[in-house]
């Protein structure tokens, strides 16, 4: 093998050179459908709602750009709770993300042996039911006279979150607690398989190591296994706490009008109120957000890491 | 003292399982209440066993017809995506070329941004182009979305690919078509498929983004949704329990057979 590699590499022979030049050209050919598509149907339409969301008119009259930015002020000012609640929501689902996923990432990378495939398909399978038939289940599960509900009364663990503010009287559904548990439900597979991927390239002999150097187990995960994981634990963060922001249908389904969320404010405004300036400020500032977030992690990792 | 220790052993398994079990919890209660009898419009309640459901899955108006919609729209978006993907992939592997941040950046983003905030913006260019909502906007906005998650898969796979492989080919006088369909195609298959995979399940599960670019075509998901609304029949639930046994006993026996094609060569 050594000799292979360690060859001289031979002169390029000259009747090589024209598919060279013609090879020159590939990558631009492999890049055009697909970057095309992305251009035209992802990027181009971002154009069009930030000029959407300044311009004025109704319906009937048409729309024109008035460079009317007053709509971002309104619209802010009008629907800051709702911004609020997506926001600490989404903070809320993810660190429950993290604190529930954790342990089941590490259990499918170190502990499951030969269940191990088996758990993974487990994390997986629920994808292929519709997400909007199991959260419909959330609704048995958490009705007002299931067994949820019932032990929470009888631990007195509704009077605590009711003194928080999490839930309302003796129900759990149509309370924001429902839609933070609804919301980390829906994405914890998309914690659970980053922080795998990057719990599984950590070399065993490390742990071995650390416990031959005396760390009790839970040193040897505190600045051992953690630290490595971190990786896992900054994209899986990025996945649930990004489309948690942006839900709407967890807040529909398993909330009431009090949980609310920035993406029902936009839906209704779009597909309902026909308010599209509104609506396209809305989705502005959220997608501006998001993008704040973003390219604070990619000035940390660089752009290769993310795809 | 002999069980705290043995709790203390074995506490990253049993909080594992808890996670598990919170996972896999809507799915069992899904299951259970195809066979559920309910009294009103809402399948919601336990009330008596029963096999009508099962024994007519289409038996609720329009919901096998979006079933249908959903499953064309899902193969074709994943026969786009997955063209379009692999393409990307190999060029951003294989090959150096300008403006490369870009590309990574463009691909990166529609899965970063949230799914409300490109249906709205998709749903604003459709309106400014005049176009007509329905199959085929939503096609083409499945296929956008999948597009990334297949250049990932592909990626991975093409990039712990040895290149030796393909020099080999050629040195064997393989012609550039030659060593791609018999040598590289191959070995970059599992990644493919993975992508395809996945471009599948999300374009079949997709809500928000159809929700806003269908018109009134309705999928099978906004069918669903549109139920929550009137009124769930117990049909859905067969549908949500055979979509998820028929997953589960894909990967299974794709596993079982992965085992013992290892075990012949060995």
């Amino acid at each position: 093998m050594a000799a292979v590699t360690e060859a001289p590499p031979l002169a390029p022979a000259p009747e090589k050179k024209p598919p060279r030049k013609r090879g020159r050209l590939v990558p631009y050919w492999l890049l055009l459908p697909g970057i095309l598509w992305l251009i035209v149907f992802f990027a181009l339409p971002m154009i069009y709602q930030a000029s959407t969301s300044v311009q004025t008119g109704s319906l009937e009259e048409g729309y024109k750009v008035t460079w009317h930015f007053a709509t971002y002020w309104d619209a802010l000012s009008q629907y800051w709770p709702q911004f609020l609640r997506s926001v600490s929501y989404a903070a809320a689902a993810t660190v429950l993300c993290l604190l529930l996923g954790y342990p089941l990432a590490y259990l499918i990378a170190f502990r499951a042996g030969r269940w191990r495939n088996l758990i993974m398909v487990l994390v997986i399978a629920p994808f292929f039911t519709s997400f909007l038939i199991r959260t419909l289940a959330w609704k048995t599960i958490l009705a007002d006279n299931g067994p949820v509900v019932h032990t929470l009364n009888n631990l007195h663990i509704l009077e605590l979150t009711n003194w928080l503010g999490w839930t309302a009287g003796d129900r759990v559904l149509a309370t924001p607690l429902a839609v933070v548990c609804g919301l980390t439900y829906n994405f914890l597979p998309f914690m659970i398989l980053p922080l795998y991927t990057s719990l599984e390239r950590i070399d065993g002999r490390l742990h071995e190591a650390a416990g031959d150097l005396y760390a009790k187990p839970f040193t040897t995960f505190r600045k051992v296994t953690f630290p490595l994981s971190m990786p896992g634990v900054v994209s899986g963060t990025l996945l649930t706490f990004i489309p948690a922001a942006g839900d709407y249908v967890n807040a529909d389904l398993l909330g009431s009008t009090d949980t609310r969320m920035v993406g029902n404010v936009i839906q209704t405004q779009f597909l309902r109120i026909l308010d599209y300036p509104t609506a396209a400020a809305l989705s502005f500032i959220l997608m501006a957000a998001i993008l704040v977030m973003v390219t604070f992690y990619i000035r940390k990792s660089g752009t290769e890491d993310l795809v | 003292m002999a069980f705290v220790n043995w709790l203390k052993r074995h506490l990253v398994v049993i909080a594992g399982l808890i996670t598990l079990g919170y996972l896999l919890l809507p799915n069992i209660v899904v299951t259970v209440f195809s066979f559920n009898k309910p009294k009103g419009r809402f399948n919601y309640e336990w009330q008596q066993f029963s096999l009508d459901a099962w024994k007519q899955p289409c038996g609720v108006a329009d919901m096998c017809g979006s079933l249908s919609i959903s499953l064309q729209i899902a193969t074709l978006a994943t026969v786009g995506a997955t063209i379009l993907g692999t393409m990307i992939a190999f060029a951003l592997v294989r090959y150096r070329f300008r403006a490369r941040g870009a590309v990574n950046s463009l691909i990166f983003l529609p899965m970063a941004m949230p799914e409300v905030v490109m249906a709205a913006s998709l749903l604003t260019l459709f309106l400014n182009l005049g176009a007509q909502l329905g199959f085929w906007t939503i096609l083409i906005a499945h296929i956008m979305f999948c597009l990334s998650f297949v250049v990932v898969a592909v990626k991975a796979r093409v990039m712990s690919m040895d290149p030796r492989l393909e020099e080999a080919a050629r040195d064997l006088y393989a012609s550039p078509a030659q060593t791609f369909l018999r040598v590289t195609l191959p070995i970059a298959a599992p990644g493919i498929a993975a992508g395809a995979l996945l471009s599948f399940a999300l374009s079949f599960d997709d809500f928000i983004i159809t929700n806003f670019n269908a018109g009134s075509t309705v999928t099978f998901p906004m069918f669903v949704w549109g139920s929550a609304q009137r009124g769930t029949p117990v049909q859905i639930n067969v549908i949500g329990t055979t979509m998820f046994l028929v997953a589960v006993l894909l990967v299974l026996t794709s596993m079982v057979i992965g085992n013992r094609r290892h075990r012949q060569k060995a």
